[in-house]
C-alpha cells in the first residue's frame, strides 16, 4: 500500500514537472516535430487496419441481433454512433498505448541505463524538457488525429460489412450515418482522445524515466508503460462517460 | 586504427603541471556523500592542479565514479564544500554553476552516445545546444576536426550501432572535446577495451592534455593506463582518500593494501 502511495506521489510530481517545464523556453520544436512524426505517422497504417476491422466485425456482429428485433435498418446508425463515440477512441487509445507508451518506455529506459540522458545533462540539455516534453505533447496531439482517422476508416469497414449480406449503396450508407451522427457525438469523444494521448505519453514517459537499471529494467519499464497506460485509459473513460452524462451530452 | 590518428604519442608521457596553490581548479573539502544508509564518500579532500592528469583507483564500490559525477553535476553531495575555478560551487546561483560547468567534459564508461543519431549528428548534438548561434558551416569544419582527431572521419555517416567497443569511445571523447572544455572527468575509459585499444586510448589521452591543456581526472581500473596517463595517483578506500603520490610511489608503497593494485 505505501509503495502504491509513493508511486502515485511520484507520478503527480512527475506532472507537475513537466506543467512546469512544458511553459518554460526554450522550446525543443524541432524535436517535437520529429516526436509527432514518429508517434503519429507512424501509426497511421495499424490504426488504420485495426480502424477497418473494427468497423466490419462490429457490422457483421450487430446484424443478427438487430434483425431478431426487425431493427436490421438501424445497423448503420448503430455502428457509427458505437465507433465514433466508443470504440473508435477507446480501441485506438489501446492500441497507441501498445505501440507508442511500450516503445516511450523502452526508449527512454534504455537511454537511462546507457547513460544517454546523463551525456544530455552534461550537454547543456534539460533531458525532460528534450525528451519528456516533446513525447507527451506530441503524444497528446496526434491521437486525435488518429482516431479521427480510425473513426473514417472504421466507418468505411463497417460500409463494407453490410454490404456482405445486403447491397447499400455508399451514397445512401454515409447519409444515413451523417443523419444519425451529431456533433454531441463528436466532441465530447475527441476530447477525451486528447486526456487518453497525454496520459499514455506521460505513463510511457514516467516509466522510462525512472526505470530500474539493467536491462531487465527496459523490459519492465515497457511493460508496465503498457498496462498502466491501457488501465489509465479506461479510467479517463468512465470518467468521461460519468462526464457527458451529467452534462446530457 | 592507430595509424588512423592524427597525431601520434612521441614520448608517451604526460605533461607534468605546476603544483600551486594558484593554478588549482578544482577542490574537494571534507566531501561526503551517501545512498540511503551506505556512505560511499566518507570524507575527501583533495586538489587537482591545471594541467595535470589525476589518476583514481581503487576498487568497485569504493565510490570513485560518484566522485566525478558531484563534479559535472550529475549527483548532489551531502555535506562538504567543492571549488572549481576557485569558485565554492555551493554559493552559486543556478545560470552561474551551469556556466562554470560548461567548461567541463564527461567520458562515460559506456560511452553513452545516442543511438538514435549517426557519428556526425552525435557530435552535432552538444554543439548546437550549447553555442545556439554557431552557423552550419563552422560545425560542419568542427565535427571533422573533431573526428579526425580521433581516426574516425572515414565513419562520420555511420550509426553508432555499427561501431566498435575503442570507436565508441573515441567518438564518446570526440564529442566531449569538441566543446574544448578545461577539465575532462574519464570514467573508466579503458574497460571493456582490448589492451591495443586500450594503449590507443590512453595514448588520445595524453594527446588531450598536451593539445587542449585540460586537467583531467582519470577514474580507472586499469594500471597500465593509469601508469601511462596519471601525473599523479589517488587510491580511495571505503570513502576516503587513502594513498597519494606517483605512480612509482605508489608502486613502491610500504602498505601493502596499496601495492597489491600494482601487483599484477
Amino acid at each position: 500500500m505505501n509503495k502504491f502511495f509513493l508511486e502515485v506521489t511520484s507520478i503527480a510530481s512527475f506532472t507537475l514537472q513537466f506543467f512546469k517545464e512544458v511553459l518554460k523556453p526554450p522550446y525543443e520544436f524541432n524535436e517535437l516535430a520529429k516526436q509527432a512524426f514518429m508517434i503519429g505517422y507512424k501509426s497511421f497504417g495499424l490504426v488504420a487496419i485495426t480502424g477497418f476491422i473494427i468497423g466490419l466485425v462490429l457490422t457483421i456482429q450487430s446484424r443478427p441481433t438487430l434483425a431478431k428485433f426487425g431493427a436490421e435498418s438501424l445497423l448503420a446508425a448503430m455502428v457509427a454512433v458505437s465507433i465514433v463515440r466508443e470504440i473508435g477512441p477507446v480501441i485506438t487509445a489501446l492500441i497507441f498505448a501498445g505501440k507508442v507508451g511500450s516503445g516511450i518506455g523502452a526508449e527512454l529506459a534504455s537511454m537511462k541505463v546507457t547513460e544517454q540522458i546523463d551525456a544530455m545533462q552534461v550537454s547543456w540539455t534539460n533531458p525532460f524538457k528534450y525528451l519528456v516534453v516533446t513525447r507527451v505533447v506530441a503524444a497528446t496531439l496526434m491521437l486525435p488525429m488518429l482516431v479521427l482517422f480510425s473513426d473514417v476508416v472504421g466507418l468505411l469497414g463497417a460500409f463494407v460489412g453490410v454490404n456482405l449480406k445486403g447491397d447499400v449503396s455508399s451514397t445512401l450508407f454515409f447519409s444515413y450515418i451523417f443523419n444519425s451522427l451529431e456533433f454531441k457525438d463528436l466532441m465530447p469523444a475527441v476530447i477525451k482522445t486528447f486526456f487518453f494521448g497525454f496520459a499514455i505519453g506521460l505513463i510511457g514517459c514516467y516509466k522510462g524515466y525512472y526505470s530500474d537499471k539493467g536491462t531487465e529494467g527496459v523490459g519492465k519499464a515497457a511493460n508496465s508503460a503498457v498496462v498502466f497506460a491501457s488501465l489509465t485509459v479506461f479510467i479517463i473513460d468512465m470518467i468521461a462517460v460519468q462526464i457527458t452524462s451529467l452534462l446530457d451530452y | 586504427m592507430a595509424d588512423q590518428m592524427k597525431i601520434m604519442v612521441e614520448d608517451n608521457k604526460p605533461v607534468s603541471p605546476k603544483t600551486t596553490e594558484k593554478s588549482i581548479v578544482v577542490e574537494m573539502m571534507n566531501l561526503k556523500k551517501s545512498f540511503g544508509e551506505k556512505k560511499v564518500l566518507v570524507d575527501i579532500s583533495l586538489k587537482i592542479y591545471k594541467g595535470e592528469n589525476l589518476v583514481i583507483l581503487g576498487k568497485s564500490g569504493t565510490g570513485k565514479s560518484v566522485l566525478i559525477k558531484c563534479i559535472v553535476g550529475l549527483l548532489e553531495w551531502d555535506e562538504g564544500d567543492l571549488v572549481l575555478f576557485g569558485q565554492n560551487v555551493s554559493n552559486l546561483k543556478r545560470n552561474e554553476l551551469a556556466e562554470l560547468r560548461k567548461k567541463i567534459g564527461f567520458l562515460f564508461q559506456s560511452g553513452a552516445l545516442y543511438d538514435s543519431m549517426t557519428v556526425r549528428e552525435n557530435l552535432e548534438f552538444p554543439l548546437r545546444r550549447q553555442k545556439t548561434k554557431i552557423v552550419k558551416e563552422e560545425i560542419d569544419l568542427r565535427v571533422k576536426e573533431a573526428l579526425k582527431n580521433v581516426g574516425l572521419l572515414d565513419a562520420i555517416d555511420q550509426m553508432t550501432s555499427e561501431l566498435s567497443g575503442g570507436m565508441r569511445k573515441r567518438l564518446g571523447l570526440a564529442r566531449t572535446l569538441i566543446l574544448k572544455p578545461e577539465i575532462m572527468l574519464y570514467d573508466e575509459p579503458t574497460t571493456g577495451l582490448d589492451p591495443i585499444t586500450s594503449r590507443e586510448i590512453s595514448e588520445l589521452i595524453i594527446e588531450v592534455q598536451k593539445n587542449y591543456e585540460t586537467t583531467s581526472i582519470i577514474i580507472t581500473h586499469d594500471i597500465e593506463c593509469a601508469k601511462l596517463t596519471g601525473n599523479r595517483i589517488v587510491v580511495l578506500k571505503e570513502g576516503i582518500c587513502y594513498a597519494e603520490g606517483s605512480f612509482e610511489e605508489m608502486q613502491n608503497s610500504t602498505d601493502k593494501w596499496v601495492r597489491s593494485f600494482f601487483e599484477y
